[in-house]
């Protein structure tokens, strides 16, 4: 994380309220291009809301957001979209039936003109598919493999791989190893590492204290729809970072009942 | 390409045979060869692979192939429509109004029933969207309604169910020639002086052959199924139609415009009833308030003998093709050899169920559920 260079994305006291109750309470979080910025909560703590804002699902009702440096405005995901923020979702925007390089150009077909007819260029989508995988560390069987005989954490990958591809400059992903085994996990956090080295922002939003501190540049804990604070990287423990997620006593209490191993 | 993948030590080498079993067409290339072998052992003597015989069968598939096109990629697409047989009555009924009743030239009262069938078919499409209902419903109810007028426009105007006259109103047109005519006589006539194909011993055709043509509702069949196979394999269209149908909240979130492709779909699937509705009148000369009855289930039961799941998402039109040609060959072809032809009914309910089992196995491969 290199200091001289601009933020990708600020988020400037942001606040949400749905009717009466105020999900978000004035959070603040920059972001810079090829940081990993975990942001770390407990469940209800506004994490998903506050991505939601984001990614152009939610409009703040206080706040404002820059994006390169312009007060930005969005305001559905297409604009969020349109402008570089790509979001992979807990639950994939991946079609088990479909193969995978249908799943990859999917809304983004590639097209070949035959005098005045368009084709779905197959060759192109196919080679462009096996690259990308390959890239990410992901050996297919063939372009045709259907997504529902990879694993969870191959499909977050190719999900990844996709926004990529597309061109995002944010990729913000939500919980993506919340349902993942050991071994996919570190798949998954690989590739936020492969990710990162492109100069790509990513927000990598999860409850796991472990899986932040892998590959985390910087931490940002939100409790009640406020902002703990952010940390770098070295300046605070994970037995730091999993109190403040907890809000600080309860946890302690536990953990004594525990013998210490939330 | 592949060579130049590695290959992963994790992923198990699939062997030929399972990866031909997760073709949609499977089923329906399995069926075809065993229905023509069974029909070619058993009925080959009685004339139903002569020209004649031949004719026969392919004119029936050919009916369902035109409204398994259609139910195909509408299933494909997620959807089902169950007022297709009654599309047909009514569209048939629409052409015998405005060109018998009415006295319209013929090829306007095509054009006009074409646009009012497609108007239909995507307003069943409209309400599916936007109401969210399941399309089981909404097509049922659209089954009841469409049946309902085109028994009451015939017995409010005609008082009868049936108009006739079609055939002379049709006389000189230009458009219904496209629809009841028939295509390669010189062909025909010439395979018939060379003796390939049985000619008329006497009486006023002496000479012509028994088959003088194909009719155009075979190049209707052929050309529809082009059409989806190419629209769904080749196209960008075609992803949507698969993602639309798979997992349309993942499609959406992907950019797919969801609620256009249903509704195109929905306006295909009441076109190719249509076509079907005119090549028919044209070939009796009448229209009647019953045709159509049941073809919703005969279509939809050809998609799932073509690999089709009746959850959507994936498929094959040429399956389906296959699924309508099985169809045909054996309802005729029970006919020909002389079995009673209630137990054509029997045989479809069977192959249905065989066809269903053998699509959930399939999907387990490919989706690697357990």
């Amino acid at each position: 994380m290199n200091p001289e260079k601009a933020p990708i994305i600020q988020m400037k006291n942001i606040e949400k309220h749905f009717g009466s109750v105020i999900a978000l309470a004035g959070v603040s979080l920059e972001v810079f291009p090829g940081e990993c910025h975990c942001l770390l909560g407990d469940n209800g703590a506004g994490k998903s809301t506050f991505i939601k804002t984001m990614s152009g699902v939610h409009q703040p009702t206080r706040g404002e957001i820059f994006f390169e440096g312009k007060p930005m405005q969005f305001h559905d995901p297409r604009d969020a979209i349109a402008a570089g923020i790509a979001t992979v979702h807990q639950h994939l925007a991946m079609i088990p039936l479909m193969s995978v390089s249908r799943n990859f150009f999917m809304g983004n077909e590639p097209v070949k003109k035959v005098g005045p007819l368009k084709f779905f260029d197959h060759d192109y989508a196919n080679t462009v598919t096996m690259d990308e995988m390959r890239k990410m560390g992901i050996n297919l069987r063939g372009p045709d493999q259907a997504v529902g005989t990879l694993s969870g954490g191959e499909r977050q990958t190719v999900a990844i791989a996709r926004a990529v591809h597309f061109g995002a400059k944010v990729l913000i992903l939500d919980e993506p190893t919340s349902a993942l085994g050991v071994r996919q996990t570190a798949n998954v956090l690989a590739t936020i590492d492969k990710v990162r080295k492109q100069g790509i922002a990513v927000v990598f939003i999860t409850h796991n204290v472990r899986h932040a501190m892998a590959v985390g540049d910087r931490f940002t804990v939100l409790n009640r729809g406020q902002t703990l604070g952010t940390a770098q990287r070295g300046q605070i423990t994970p037995e730091e970072l999993q109190d403040m997620m907890a809000g600080g006593q309860e946890l302690v209490a536990l953990e004594g009942s525990l013998g210490g191993t939330v | 390409m592949a060579e130049t993948v590695q290959s992963d030590e994790r992923v198990k080498e699939i062997s030929s045979f399972r990866q031909a079993l997760i073709r949609p067409e499977l089923g329906g290339i399995v069926g075809t060869v065993a229905v023509f072998t069974l029909f070619l052992l058993f009925a080959f003597d009685s004339g139903m692979f002569a020209s004649q015989g031949v004719l026969n069968w392919s004119v029936v598939s050919a009916q369902f192939m035109i409204i398994a096109v259609g139910a195909c990629l509408l299933m494909i697409a997620g959807e089902f429509d169950l007022s297709v047989g009654s599309m047909i009555g009514f569209a048939g009924m629409m052409i015998a109004v405005f060109g018998v009743v009415l006295g319209w030239p013929m090829w306007i009262a095509i054009i006009i029933t074409f646009v009012i069938c497609c108007l239909l078919g995507a307003l069943n499409g409209w309400i599916v969207v936007k109401t969210g209902l399941p399309s089981f419903i909404v097509t049922l109810a659209f089954l009841f309604i469409l049946r309902g007028f085109t028994i009451y426009i015939p017995q409010t105007i005609e008082r009868k169910t049936i108009i006739g006259g079609i055939r002379d109103a049709a006389e000189g047109d230009w458009l219904a020639p496209i629809f009841g005519g028939k295509i390669g006589q010189p062909v025909f006539q010439w395979l018939g002086d060379v003796g390939i194909i049985a000619v008329f011993e006497r009486g006023s055709r002496e000479g012509q052959p028994v088959v003088d043509g194909i009719p155009m509702l075979i190049v209707w069949a052929i050309v529809i199924i082009a059409f989806g196979h190419i629209l769904l394999t080749r196209t960008q269209f075609g992803n949507w139609i698969f993602a639309s149908g798979g997992d349309p909240e993942a499609a959406r979130n992907s950019g797919v415009p969801v609620n256009k492709v249903k509704i195109l779909m929905f306006t295909l699937t009441a076109f190719c009833a249509t076509v079907l509705a005119v090549c028919q009148v044209m070939e009796f000369g009448s229209a009647g308030a019953d045709r159509g009855l049941l073809k919703e289930f005969e279509a939809i039961i050809a998609v799932v003998i073509g690999g089709a799941l009746l959850t959507g998402g994936y498929g094959s039109v040429l399956g389906a093709a296959l699924g309508a040609l099985i169809f045909g060959v054996v309802q005729q072809g029970l006919f020909f050899a002389g079995v009673e032809s209630s137990l054509f009914r029997v045989f479809l309910g069977v192959i249905l169920l065989f066809a269903v089992i053998l699509n959930t196995y399939i999907r387990r491969i490919i989706t690697g559920e357990r």
